[in-house]
């Protein structure tokens, strides 16, 4: 259930860093957490507006273009999108060697 | 012959005609080099390219109307040249494959770009303090911020090293520096100016937009860069207007809505003032002046700062050191870690406080529990306040409202109080979260420490209508100051 701003706990901060992939220090915890807890106390406010009946309103374009048509178009060269990894033995790209919790050296 | 003194467009493109485009753009990138490190405005400059256009466009015939024309672009708008950093230091290596569309358009039109001005971060921040690349300073006080985020491209434009850039207004990027750096600022309709090639921050608000000298200025950039782009799908298929064309005949009959909860005691008396004068004004010209009621005005910045860092978090996902931007280092044990704690490292290095705080924000109100709390009913409220905007465009052409609370604060004196730093955006906000057309004017001064401060007046029309709404703006700025109001540079 929804908490009330001031009820907003170092772990549910820790919890959205986790979502967000940030990884924070503990200051930066609690930075995050009076921050959240002012912000949100003053979203607030918004419980005094009615929206009994009103559609949410997610864009505010009407007279976008119609879905293109299913064509192949202007493709990147590969040589522009390979120069863009940071290593890379084309037409391969080079990554760290990530392996579940253990990790490892590329 | 001189051309260091062109301060619009039209002189720029005169100045080009006559002289030579070589002459205009060397004698910008004179001053820019005089200038720019002070304001910190600039991240890049493109001296030598900028010489090649000039000279490789500079003589060619025909229909390029920005030909010859110093230009900025700021830098979270893609070049296939150059780096777009976004102010960050997560891209601050990034090189674009591609240009945006935006762009593109300039320099088909003949423009020359002097270089990719400062920002905050991805375009989050009021002030222009948020850049990881220092923040930028106020011309007219340079204790002062120069506002934000387009801080880069409304300073260059108020120093006179360019007549125009391009911004982007998520939530009154471009305004809110016009106003505080004394240039006319617009906002074009939601889908007037394609999306592709800005880096996306909150994708149902960005815009790009334009910082100018006048608002003659902006009516022809506006005229080069809108338009149709099947390469965003969110940009309106209404076909390209020359915005300028009818920019000198006066609106007849044009009814004007001061927004009465926008009078308030929050505002400096220097906007109050700028208000009734710029009314005033208008009335001289034939206009009428009426009030209307915008209920849920106060509204805005919370329903505004749930909507914008929810998209944000989703469009700033990509930055993760692996799909795009700088990666962390292995850890202290030689490793590279598991894959979420890559990601999480090189975020957490990559992003700057506000960055981080407005993802944290967009994914607590998005999250499991509380998205129906925060983000559905935010996005109700919206309807909400657009359909104030309906019922008021049913009884006026324009509404006139302030830009800001007041002039330029100094900088620092925000710095710990992001909730205040939010609260500057009550008058810029609405219009993003409607769709609809703004502009600022400069309106006169405030007097501060014995310096003057710019004010800026805004204008906003119902989408679309950024023809009626330039035309209004030019009613304003020709009873206004301009060209009187420059810093003394």
């Amino acid at each position: 259930m929804a908490k009330g701003a001031s009820q907003l706990t170092s772990e549910d901060v820790r919890r959205m860093a986790r979502l967000a992939r940030l990884a924070l220090s503990d200051e930066a915890v609690e930075d995050h957490r009076r921050h959240l807890a002012a912000v949100l106390d003053h979203m607030e406010i918004l419980r005094g507006v009615d929206v009994r009946g009103v559609q949410p309103m997610a864009h505010a374009g009407d007279d976008a273009a119609a879905p293109a048509a299913d064509e192949p178009g202007r493709l990147l060269p590969r040589e522009v999108l390979m120069r863009m990894a940071p290593a890379a033995e084309p037409p391969f790209i080079r990554v760290p060697k990530v392996l579940g919790d253990e990790g490892g050296a590329s | 012959m001189d051309v260091s003194g062109c301060r619009t467009v039209h002189e720029a493109r005169e100045a080009a005609a006559r002289a030579g485009a070589e002459e205009v753009v060397r004698a910008h990138l004179e001053r820019l080099g005089a200038h720019a490190a002070a304001l910190n405005c600039f991240l890049q400059t493109f001296e030598e390219q900028a010489i090649g256009a000039a000279r490789e466009r500079g003589g060619r015939s025909g229909g390029s109307s920005l030909r010859g024309v110093p230009v900025a672009v700021k830098d979270n708008i893609c070049l296939d040249y150059g780096r777009t950093t976004c102010g960050s230091r997560i891209l601050e290596r990034y090189e674009s494959p591609f240009t945006a569309t935006a762009a593109q358009r300039l320099i088909d039109a003949g423009a020359i770009i002097l270089g990719k001005t400062n920002l905050d971060e991805f375009g989050m921040g009021s002030s222009g303090e948020n850049s990881a690349f220092g923040p930028t300073l106020n011309p007219w006080d340079t204790s002062r911020v120069a506002g934000g985020s387009s801080s880069g491209s409304a300073a260059a434009v108020a120093a006179g090293i360019v007549p125009a850039a391009l911004g982007s207004d998520t939530g009154g990027s471009v305004r809110l520096p016009a106003a505080y750096c004394g240039v006319v600022g617009l906002k074009p309709s939601y889908g007037r100016v394609s999306r592709y090639g800005l880096v996306a921050y909150a994708s149902s608000l960005d815009q790009i937009g334009v910082l100018a000298s006048d608002v003659r200025g902006a009516a022809e950039v506006l005229s080069v860069i809108a338009g149709p782009d099947p390469m965003d799908a969110t940009c309106s298929v209404a076909p390209a207007e020359d915005f300028a064309a009818r920019l000198e005949e006066p609106v007849g009959g044009l009814k004007v809505g001061l927004v009465r909860q926008a009078q308030s005691e929050r505002n400096h008396p220097a906007v109050a003032r700028a208000l009734r004068e710029a009314a005033e004004a208008l009335r001289a010209q034939g206009a009428s002046i009426g009030e209307i009621e915008l209920p849920h005005l106060e509204y805005g910045v919370a329903a505004y700062y749930i909507i914008a860092p929810a998209e944000a978090s989703s469009n700033l996902a990509r930055f993760d050191g692996v799909r795009y931007g700088r990666r962390a280092a292995s850890d202290s044990k030689g490793t590279g870690g598991t894959l979420e704690e890559l990601y999480a490292r090189s975020r957490a290095e990559g992003f700057g406080a506000e960055v981080q705080r407005r993802i944290m924000l967009g994914t607590y109100v998005l999250s499991a529990g509380y998205q129906e709390r925060y983000y559905m009913h935010a996005l109700k409220v919206r309807r909400k306040i657009k359909e104030d905007f309906d019922r008021a465009f049913a009884g006026v052409d324009v509404i006139l409202m302030p830009a800001t609370t007041g002039p330029a604060f100094k900088v620092g004196a925000k710095r710990d109080d992001p909730l205040a730093m939010y609260l500057e955006d009550i008058y810029t906000v609405t219009a993003n979260l409607a769709g609809l057309p703004a502009i600022v004017v400069p309106w006169g001064a405030a007097e501060e420490e014995g310096k003057k401060l710019p004010i800026g007046v805004q204008l906003l029309a119902a989408r679309m209508d950024e023809g009626r709404l330039l035309r209004a703006a030019r009613m304003v700025e020709r009873a206004g100051l301009f060209p009187g109001t420059r810093p003394g540079w």
